[in-house]
């Protein structure tokens, strides 16, 4: 049995000598949704772009499900965590269809078999975006282009998938549908970290959450135990009430 | 237009203007002429295939530039790639006379790739909204680059030199044995076929290609070595032809998309239409007497530039 889940120790990160990212230690559990919630400029996004090596850290070590990621080669890498950041502008012009199949690269690297083709397929159907496979993606809106972005993370089909604030541009349904999803990925044995910025969605969705401000975590669990009044109201240095749906916390951060 | 249709219309234009080609030029031949089997081969034959090869590999390399850089509006040829080249050969020219000729080469290539490079480095710290920003730093390095070229040129007498490769392409001075160099401009476009996917990639942006598996940086040096190995043939052996990496991209997106492996074959052919045609026209247009390749691409080049920058693509597939 290989360790599995993500495994962050002495982890930090700074930016020409301002630290963005306050050495930090802990596990993110395999098999579970894990949202990552916290104000503009906590480090959510740095963390998640460290984890998936797509910035080197200056210190510290990350292993997912037991690769080390600053040595294990990316190719590798590339088939065992999906990464999607939020700068998705293309300066290319590719039919939606295309985009979703790059999704395979890691396995397939452009030789796409019958399964490569399956995964492209369920994927387009995932997302809502079979009607769409033939567009070009400079004449999509926001939200569509994203749900391919969406697709192409997910037509990896790798055991963890990392999304940096996913439901930017995302329509009320999508974003549910997208939520929903993730679900049924997690239920089929597969490992998910989601930065949210909505917190309604991390308190019904996920089933771990991870709290960040000014580059340090400062709370991790349930939902329940996290996204409290007092926490929360600190996290945001705002007060917020936490009022509670079918069991779940409901965050009132707009009243 | 599907891309079918678009792959038959190519092929037919290009097998007319190479039978155009093969049967145009200031000597006269006959069917079962003796001399014209040595017109053809000497002769005819290779500026074809010169014409072909270097519109080919431009193109390309247009594309790959414009990948990389992830710009539509820069190509090699007004990148400072060719000048940087340039000031390879007048260099070694200067200091090293009589350097065999594939020794010259590398320098070219090897001064064409540190061209490239630096225009990567320049336009690194610059805002990716403001599009025109690349080309116009393009632009810039090549006047800088190409000014000291001729200054020096001009020191030493070199001229001459200077000016054929610089200058407008063409294909007059082609005859067997003089044009092979291009074969490596060729196979560095073909090599850039076979790296396609991961141009395509690297098009994402570098966060995406990293999540999928890809080194960026490797495939920005693969691609400013298949640029700076065109540029420093075509340079070295016809002079410089404007306009090839540019509009020829542009178009074939337009139609096809980005998805370069099935797109670069149709570049390649467009690009070969491109500069054969613009050859053939310079031949016939003060026949027997002759126009640059360049020169007819520099102004055909022109107007369909502006024609392109109006002509907006439609939306629907």
């Amino acid at each position: 049995m290989t360790a599995t889940g993500i495994e962050i120790s002495g982890l930090r990160h700074a930016i020409r000598g301002t630290e963005i990212l306050a050495p930090a230690t802990l596990t993110i559990p395999a098999g579970r949704i894990t949202a990552l919630i916290g104000p503009n400029g906590a480090g959510k996004s740095t963390l998640s772009r460290l984890i998936a090596r797509i910035e080197p850290p200056p210190a510290g070590t990350v292993a997912v499900n037991g690769l080390d990621v600053a040595t294990t080669r990316t190719g590798r890498l590339a088939r065992e965590l999906a990464f999607l950041g939020q700068h998705t502008t293309l300066a290319s012009r590719l039919r939606v269809r295309e985009l979703v199949a790059f999704g395979r690269w890691p396995h397939c690297h452009g030789r796409p078999g019958p399964e490569d083709h399956a995964a492209v397929a369920r994927a387009l159907d995932d997302f809502d975006l079979a009607p769409l496979a033939g567009r070009f993606l400079d004449t999509l809106s926001g939200g569509q282009a994203q749900r391919a972005h969406l697709a192409m993370a997910v037509a990896q089909q790798t055991p963890w998938l990392i999304l940096d604030e996913p439901l930017n541009n995302l329509d009320l349904a999508h974003a549910r549908a997208l939520m929903a999803h993730l679900a049924r990925l997690r239920d089929g044995g597969g490992s998910i970290l989601v930065v949210l910025h909505d917190l309604n969605f991390a308190a019904a969705w996920a089933d771990n959450v991870v709290a960040m401000k000014a580059g340090r975590v400062i709370a991790e669990g349930p939902p329940a135990a996290v996204l409290t009044e007092d926490r929360l109201s600190a996290l945001y240095d705002t007060e917020i009430r936490v009022g509670s749906h079918g069991g779940r916390p409901l965050v009132l951060h707009h009243l | 237009m599907s891309p079918r249709r678009l792959w038959i219309l190519a092929s037919g234009a290009l097998a007319l203007l190479v039978a155009a080609s093969l049967a145009t030029g200031a000597a006269r031949i006959a069917p079962g002429d003796p001399m014209a089997a040595l017109v053809l081969s000497v002769s005819r034959i290779p500026r074809t295939l010169a014409a072909i090869l270097t519109g080919a590999a431009l193109a390309v390399a247009g594309v790959v530039m414009q990948q990389i850089l992830r710009n539509r509006f820069v190509e090699p040829a007004t990148a400072g790639t060719p000048e940087a080249a340039a000031a390879g050969l007048l260099a070694v020219t200067i200091l090293a006379p009589h350097a065999p000729i594939w020794a010259k080469m590398g320098v070219a290539a090897l001064s064409a790739l540190a061209g490239a490079v630096l225009l990567a480095a320049l336009i690194r710290r610059l805002p990716p909204r403001e599009i025109f920003l690349v080309p116009l730093t393009g632009i810039v390095l090549s006047g800088v680059i190409g000014a000291g070229v001729t200054f020096i040129g001009w020191q030493t007498d070199l001229m001459q030199y200077v000016s054929v490769w610089l200058m407008s392409g063409e294909f007059s001075g082609v005859i067997a044995g003089r044009y092979e160099l291009l074969w490596i401009a060729g196979a560095a476009a073909a090599l850039a076929w076979f790296a396609a996917d991961r141009f395509a990639i690297l098009a994402l942006g570098p966060e995406a290609a990293t999540a999928l598996g890809l080194h960026p940086r490797t495939v920005v040096r693969l691609g400013l070595g298949v640029v700076a190995l065109v540029t420093a043939m075509v340079v070295v052996t016809v002079g410089m032809v404007p306009f090839v990496g540019l509009i020829v991209p542009n178009l074939v997106s337009r139609v096809m998309g980005d998805n370069l492996r099935a797109s670069l074959p149709v570049v390649a052919m467009g690009g070969a239409i491109m500069v054969l045609g613009s050859d053939l026209i310079g031949r016939l247009l003060i026949h027997p007497y002759e126009i640059p390749a360049g020169t007819i691409l520099g102004v055909t080049g022109a107007a369909g530039f502006l024609a392109m920058l109006w002509w907006r693509p439609r939306d629907a597939s």
